[in-house]
């Protein structure tokens, strides 16, 4: 029986081997890629615009014709599928409702072009889900952006589609509704049970809504996992710089204690669990060493001897800070990273950390993660900043 | 000195209405003078009232029978133009092809050429040719210069179509004909309409091809041309004060039947 | 139950491997093509060769006529007919002037100042069409009629006096001088002005009017700096509009003009359907066609705007 129900969980399993696509004009959107997104996933595609991910769920969607590769949904090619036979629907960018049929029609459009007769009570039932029973016979442009939104999930579901895509559906929200409707989708999604492959810019969008997430960028997968794994522990810059921010700082390898590392920056020494680092670490050999900035505690140098022991811990001075409500952002000019940010809850406020006070930076070595420095060390703060 | 004042603020407002009024006046003129009773051929002076004319439209010798050859001309040249023309146009926006340039500068010099040129560098072939002049010379004529005219009507609704669109068709299970039917089609009938009725009233309303390649056919602006060396009935006047008034009408009452929709769904 | 176990299908080897691209749909444009494009160079295209082989062919109508090169009828028909080239050419260039000086405040009124009347001026201004041109025209023999209210109303402000003395018109009349042709011509065309001048005025954004007024631009200047450069490409496909088939018309210089007012286009049609002189005739039509392609794409590359199609 476990054979029977180990198929049945490879039927919406999409797999892409050896996947690319370049343009006639040369441009290679996207290089060769592997990627299996399982049954009943939420899967998002993360990266800066022109990084590939679009290309690449059109491809899924047969909307776009790989250059090299094939497509498998479950245990079928689809490679060369054009896209009306392929079991897979799309929610497109800006919706595509079609401004001549209504509410009612847009939604009916799928299963009345596969011969279905008596389609009222699936498409009822469906903009009940939607919650746009109501709105059935109007047009698309007399709905609010997020009604349309709904029209356009509501539209691709009613299929039963093995896979449902869906390119940047909540870029054109204002962030209220953007917010909603990642709830909505998310239980939606939970609802149905159907394989989502989400394509986004929005970092904080994959991660609420994503079991796993894969970030792209130029035309390449730089790294596949779970939002966390993602966030705690980046396997090279752009990653690091894409999702939220880091304070890289440059390193030497010293020495190996046990399980962890240790590293020479500027003055003094930091550790970090070799676990944690994706960096070839020969002694003297060249490390990033990065923190997030929230994993850091700040500390005036007055009260240096208050710090307990084994934590890394920097020294620098205040060269900035803006009280932010629930946060202090700080900025730290310390001799190993010139800008080095740090964001303090706003628990107990400690009124010596002015601009121009001397500080000490610290933090658990459980919190460091450790990258490849023959990368550009600001790859992705740009396209991050810009999402 | 607020009258000056207003006058510099509606400078463009005036001047524009009396372009409007210099538009506008010879079918007033037309219009009252579909109600003259005039003494001898010509009905260019007013004499006095009548509504003769008005009673009895078709009461001049060949007058409706030409106006019924127009017609017939006028849809079926509308017919083919939009036809073909939104083909082209079809294949112009969608598809990449060898000889773009060759096929637009054959689209747009029909209409940057006189029509006086056209008319006599067609008569020359039907000449050539041995070609009967007539219903069907003067209908391949129509023809010819309404197509890019559709052409550039389609095209400029099928550009400004969301291509994903199409693609959301493609999606939700409709092939290549149902996309064209049950989506590209209805999204670009605007234009294919706008293209339609432009090659109508360029085709109802044409006197110089016409006239080089009707032989002995008589359209309606023949017949009107012909009676300004004649005599001007007062029945021409009549046929053009009605169509003015059909027009006007039609566009009106589409107006407001979609001001009315949309009132009602709003 | 084992089969299933196996079930999953091999995955295609890892080394890319090029695919020929779907072939279908490759010919789907020449077919759309295909019949409009041989409409046209049937029945557009090879009439020019036709009547550029007639130019130069010379006989009779009795004995036929034959390709003998005889460039000479070009000559002839130049030197007999520049006259009517060069009124051709200031007719209509003084209709087009006027149609676009007539035409702007219109096309402005529609786009920026007519508010809810927009639509019915709109329709004002396209609803003559549908009463033929050639009716309207002879509408113009009544309004310019020898003593009439238009023509006494110019005679008495002197008006005449001053047309009169410019060659424009002739003693008090109206009718059968230039001025009634050109005037006829500059009715004709006038929706042909207004309406691309209103397609590229309506899509303007009404903000950069208050953009230029904020940054201390009077209204004038905001037209001239502003407004008249973004509507060029309307003033440049209405000038072309207008002016080409102002300067192929006979009509108007038939209906309201003289033997003294003729212009090409009379010559033309005289020629063809009248004295059935075809070399001539086809020489006088090919000289128009050249010479307006190249007015054209002279005016075309010095405006700047090539994208008209």
């Amino acid at each position: 029986m476990t054979t029977v129900t180990n198929k049945n969980e490879t039927g919406g399993d999409v797999r892409l081997s050896g996947i690319s696509k370049t343009y006639d004009n040369g441009f290679t959107a996207v290089q060769p890629l592997d990627l299996t997104v399982p049954q009943g996933s939420f899967f998002a595609l993360l990266g800066a615009s022109g990084c590939g991910k679009t290309t690449t769920l059109r491809m899924i969607a047969g909307l776009e014709e790989p250059t090299t590769g094939t497509v498998f949904l479950g245990d079928q090619e689809v490679t060369n599928l054009p896209p009306y036979k392929r079991p897979v629907n799309t929610v497109f960018q800006s919706y595509a409702l079609f401004p001549h049929l209504d509410i009612f029609e847009n939604v009916a459009f799928g299963l009345r072009r596969r011969g279905i007769k008596s389609v009222k009570k699936q498409v009822e039932d469906m903009l009940e889900l939607v919650q746009l029973g109501e709105q059935a016979r109007k047009k698309p442009h007399q709905l609010s952006g997020g009604q349309q939104q709904r029209v356009a999930v509501a539209r691709a579901l009613i299929n039963h589609p093995k896979v449902l895509l869906l390119d940047e559906p909540l870029g054109a929200l204002d962030l209220k509704l953007r917010r909603q409707m990642q709830l909505e989708l998310k239980r939606i999604q939970t609802e149905v049970g159907i394989t989502f492959v989400h394509v986004t810019h929005d970092q904080e969008e994959a991660m609420t809504m994503a079991d796993t997430v894969a970030v792209m960028n130029a035309g390449r997968v730089e790294q596949l996992g779970s939002p966390t794994d993602l966030y705690e522990n980046p396997h090279t810059t752009f990653v690091a710089n894409f999702l939220g921010t880091s304070n890289l700082i440059e390193a030497e390898v010293d020495t190996k204690n046990g399980d962890d590392i240790v590293l020479k920056a500027g003055g003094g020494k930091l550790v970090l669990p070799e676990s944690r680092c994706s960096a070839p670490t020969t002694t003297g050999g060249k490390v990033l060493v990065g923190v997030r900035p929230e994993k850091i505690s700040l500390t005036h140098a007055d009260d240096a001897g208050e710090i307990p022991e084994g934590r890394n811990r920097i020294t620098g001075k205040i060269a900035n800070s803006s009280f932010i409500g629930v946060s202090t952002q700080y900025v730290i000019d310390s001799a190993v990273c010139p800008e080095f940010e740090v964001y303090v809850q706003n628990i107990e406020r400690d009124s010596r950390l002015v601009p121009g006070a001397d500080v000490v930076l610290h933090w658990s070595p459980a919190h460091t993660f450790g990258l490849d420095a023959a990368q550009d060390i600001d790859a992705g703060v740009e396209e991050g900043a810009a999402a | 000195m607020p009258f000056v004042n207003w006058l510099k603020r509606n400078l463009v407002v005036i001047a524009g209405l009396l372009t409007l009024g210099y538009l506008l006046l010879p079918n007033v003129v037309v219009t009252v003078f579909s109600f003259n009773k005039p003494k001898g051929r010509f009905n260019y002076e007013w004499q006095q009232f009548s509504t003769d004319a008005w009673k009895d439209p078709c009461g001049v010798a060949d007058m409706c029978g030409s106006l019924s050859i127009s017609l017939q001309i006028a849809a079926f040249a509308t017919i083919g133009a939009t036809i073909l023309g939104t083909m082209i146009a079809f294949a112009l926006v969608r598809y990449r092809f060898r000889a773009r340039g060759a096929v637009n500068s054959l689209i747009f010099l029909p209409m940057a050429m006189p029509e006086v040129v056209m008319a006599a560098s067609l008569l020359t072939l039907f000449l050539n040719m041995g070609a009967q002049l007539g219903f069907w010379t003067i209908l391949i004529a129509h023809i010819m210069f309404c197509l890019s005219f559709v052409v550039t009507a389609v095209k400029a609704r099928v550009m400004s179509m969301d291509p994903r669109l199409e693609q959301a068709a493609q999606d939700l299970y409709a092939g290549p004909f149902q996309t064209f039917v049950r989506v590209t089609l209805p999204i670009a009938a605007p234009g294919i309409a706008a293209g339609a009725l432009l090659a109508f009233a360029l085709s109802f309303d044409d006197f110089i091809i016409t006239n080089f390649n009707a032989g002995s056919t008589v359209t309606f602006p023949m017949f009107v041309w012909g009676s300004a060396q004649r005599g001007t009935p007062v029945q021409i006047n009549v046929i053009g004060t009605a169509m003015f008034l059909v027009a006007v009408l039609l566009v009106l009452t589409s107006m407001v039947i979609t001001n009315r929709r949309n009132k009602q769904k709003a | 139950m084992a089969t299933l176990t196996e079930a999953p299908p091999p995955l295609a080897p890892t080394a890319p491997e090029k695919k020929p691209p779907r072939k279908r749909g490759r010919l789907v444009p020449y077919w759309l093509l295909l019949p409009g494009m041989l409409w046209l160079v049937v029945f557009f295209a090879l009439p020019m060769v036709y009547q550029a082989s007639t130019s130069v062919q010379t006989g009779s109508l009795e004995e036929g006529y034959k390709v003998t090169w005889h460039f000479a009828t070009y000559w002839d028909a130049l030197s007999e007919y520049w006259p009517q080239y060069l009124r051709s050419i200031l007719y209509a260039g003084s209709a087009t002037i006027l149609c676009l000086v007539l035409g702007y405040p219109l096309a402005y009124l529609i786009a920026f100042r007519a508010g809810r009347w927009r639509n019915l001026i709109m329709i004002l201004v396209i609803a003559p069409f549908f009463t033929s041109f050639l009716i309207r025209t002879l509408a113009w023999k009544t309004i310019l009629a020898d003593g009439g209210p238009v023509v006494g109303a110019l005679n008495s402000l002197h008006v005449l006096d001053v047309t009169s003395w410019l060659g424009w018109t002739t003693g008090d009349r109206v009718l059968a001088t230039p001025l009634a042709v050109v005037c006829g011509l500059t009715y004709n065309f006038l929706p042909f002005m207004i309406l691309p001048l209103y397609t590229s005025l309506e899509r303007i954004d009404t903000r950069l009017h208050e953009a230029a007024g904020d940054l201390y631009a009077k209204p004038i200047t905001t037209f001239r700096k502003v407004t008249f450069p973004l509507s060029m490409p309307g003033v440049v496909s209405g000038t072309l509009l207008t002016f080409i088939p102002a300067a192929g018309d006979y009509v108007n210089a038939d209906l309201l003009g003289s033997t003294d007012t003729r212009m090409v286009g009379n010559v033309i049609q005289s020629q063809f359907l009248r004295i059935l002189d075809y070399p001539t005739a086809a020489a006088l039509s090919f000289i128009l066609m050249a010479a307006i392609l190249v007015m054209v794409t002279v005016y075309i590359r010095k405006s700047g705007t090539e994208d008209l199609v």
